[in-house]
């Protein structure tokens, strides 16, 4: 079960309102997906993006993914830790794997993102 | 990003296996085959300090035999089959009239009237075709892949793993060569041979023993750090040793001499297919050469990246990967010759962004012995 205070995306990235802002990672059914994180590539603070742009992307041992971020947003804060430590999206990939900080530009948008529930839903449909 | 039925695709004796054993399968070469077990990096590190088992049954087997068996191999392969003793394999090619791949594979010698040849799964149909068509003096040639399984055990803990549990003595197997006896009471041909840069071996066997076998041995070496490995783990493994996968770093648009495997081209031996087109670009010089490298920054140059010199797109990167072992990021690619030297910068185009590569000796890892 996915955490219940978080909104999801279809490609796996998750978003914790708070305020104004907003906290974006990638999931648990993500980080298994990918399997051990080697590499992050993160945006620079004071980047906007638009919903669904890529922001950045996280490499695996076998494979690349971009990461979309899933409201509009201008970054205020980027986890520095995961430059040494990728591996910490795989060990905690709602806490300390968290990737970006961001500030709303668009409230509204949060309207296309799912819920846990309907998460867990889809993560189990993709499966089969 | 889930994994979906994968209808038409070939699957191992050991499918169930895998399954059970919780392995993500994925399509390779026609094959539904598992990438990995525990996880890439895990599976990687268990090989180079224990070691790790490789279900490889999706890789063909043609038997070939009579008194024309040698000289069939001979016309068709690029190393120097007359040279193998009974017991003994070589890594040879079989190339094209033009000098190009049409795969590269090992012969066993069982005796003078009778051999094995092992060619890359994605290739057993086309290779079985090329050697029937040209099989003038009318050896047998029996495709017999769907009989055999073949499991891979390989790290330095292989032999001791896999010591009790047959009747051949394994020091007395050097690399490259082989013996038959029995595994858990399963005929089997076991060879010091492998795709992975460590010590270890190769056993082929009757698929119909695939499951005990295959548990067996998982089981035996459970104390000494043994692990499942996939196919993941195998291509990591393999690239740090610098060995080249059919279809990546060479195929039929490229010359066994462009991809660095002058060694198993014997120019000096009688006539075979390709010899002509490879001793003219012996004499010439190659105007490419497969080389190795690793990147300067912490991007990761992965397959089919595009490779800059001079500011000029030059090719692609051929297998990139990150090396687990080596904590680096590495590569093999095809530059122009005059650009291949040892310590040469070029660029990898990784996404958008033109990122520094330098071209270093291989293999990149070499174990200790």
């Amino acid at each position: 079960m996915s955490p219940d205070d978080l909104l999801y995306t279809k490609e796996h990235e998750w978003l914790q309102i708070s305020g104004d802002g907003g906290t974006i990672g990638i999931t648990e059914h993500a980080q298994k997906e990918l399997g051990e994180i080697v590499y992050v590539e993160l945006p620079k603070v004071g980047t906007k993006f638009d919903s669904g742009e890529t922001f950045g992307s996280v490499e695996s041992v076998k494979a690349v993914s971009e990461l979309y971020i899933p409201v509009s947003g201008e970054v205020v804060e980027v986890n520095e830790e995961l430059g040494p430590s990728p591996e910490k999206i795989n060990e905690d990939p709602y806490g300390k794997g968290w990737m970006i900080r961001i500030r709303l530009l668009n409230k509204n948008e949060t309207a296309d993102l799912m819920s846990a529930a309907e998460y867990d839903e889809y993560t189990s449909e993709e499966k089969e | 990003m889930g994994v979906g039925v994968l209808p038409d695709y070939k699957r191992t004796p050991l499918y169930n296996v895998h399954k059970a054993l919780g392995a993500r399968l994925i399509p390779f070469g026609g094959w539904e085959m598992p990438v990995e077990y525990s996880g890439i990096a895990k599976e990687h590190t268990a090989v180079r300090t224990a070691a790790g088992l490789f279900d490889v049954s999706h890789m063909g087997e043609f038997d070939i035999r009579g008194p024309e068996a040698l000289d069939l191999l001979q016309s068709i392969a690029t190393n120097d089959a007359s040279k193998l003793m009974d017991g003994q394999a070589q890594y040879s090619a079989i190339a094209y009239p033009h000098g190009t791949v049409v795969d590269d594979v090992l012969i066993y010698r069982h005796n003078a009237e009778r051999f094995m040849m092992v060619v890359n799964a994605s290739n057993i149909g086309k290779d079985f075709e090329w050697i029937t068509s040209h099989n003038r003096a009318d050896a047998g040639v029996e495709d017999i892949s769907n009989e055999l399984t073949l499991l891979a055990l390989q790290g330095p803990k292989a032999q001791e793993i896999l010591q009790p549990l047959t009747d051949i003595r394994l020091a007395d197997i050097k690399y490259y060569h082989f013996a038959e006896g029995k595994v858990f009471n399963v005929d089997a041909i076991m060879s010091r041979t492998g795709y992975t840069g460590e010590d270890g071996f190769e056993l082929y066997f009757s698929a119909e023993h695939s499951e005990p076998v295959w548990n067996g041995i998982l089981k035996a070496g459970d104390p000494f750090g043994l692990l499942p490995a996939g196919l993941g783990a195998r291509n990591t493994l393999r690239l740090e040793a610098r060995m080249l996968l059919y279809g990546n770093d060479m195929d039929g648009t490229t010359t066994l001499l462009e991809a660095g495997m002058g060694s198993i081209v014997k120019l000096d031996k009688p006539d075979f297919i390709g010899r002509d087109a490879l001793l003219k670009q012996k004499q010439e010089g190659v105007k490419r050469r497969l080389v190795g490298f690793e990147m300067m920054g912490k991007e990761i140059a992965r397959d089919h990246y595009p490779v800059f010199v001079d500011g000029r797109e030059a090719g692609h990167v051929t297998s990139g990967s990150p090396s687990i072992t080596l904590k680096k990021n590495i590569g093999l690619a095809y530059l122009p010759a005059e650009r291949a030297a040892i310590g040469t910068r070029f660029q990898v185009l990784v996404r958008d962004k033109q990122s520094e590569a330098k071209i270093v000796r291989t293999p990149f890892y070499k174990r200790t012995e």
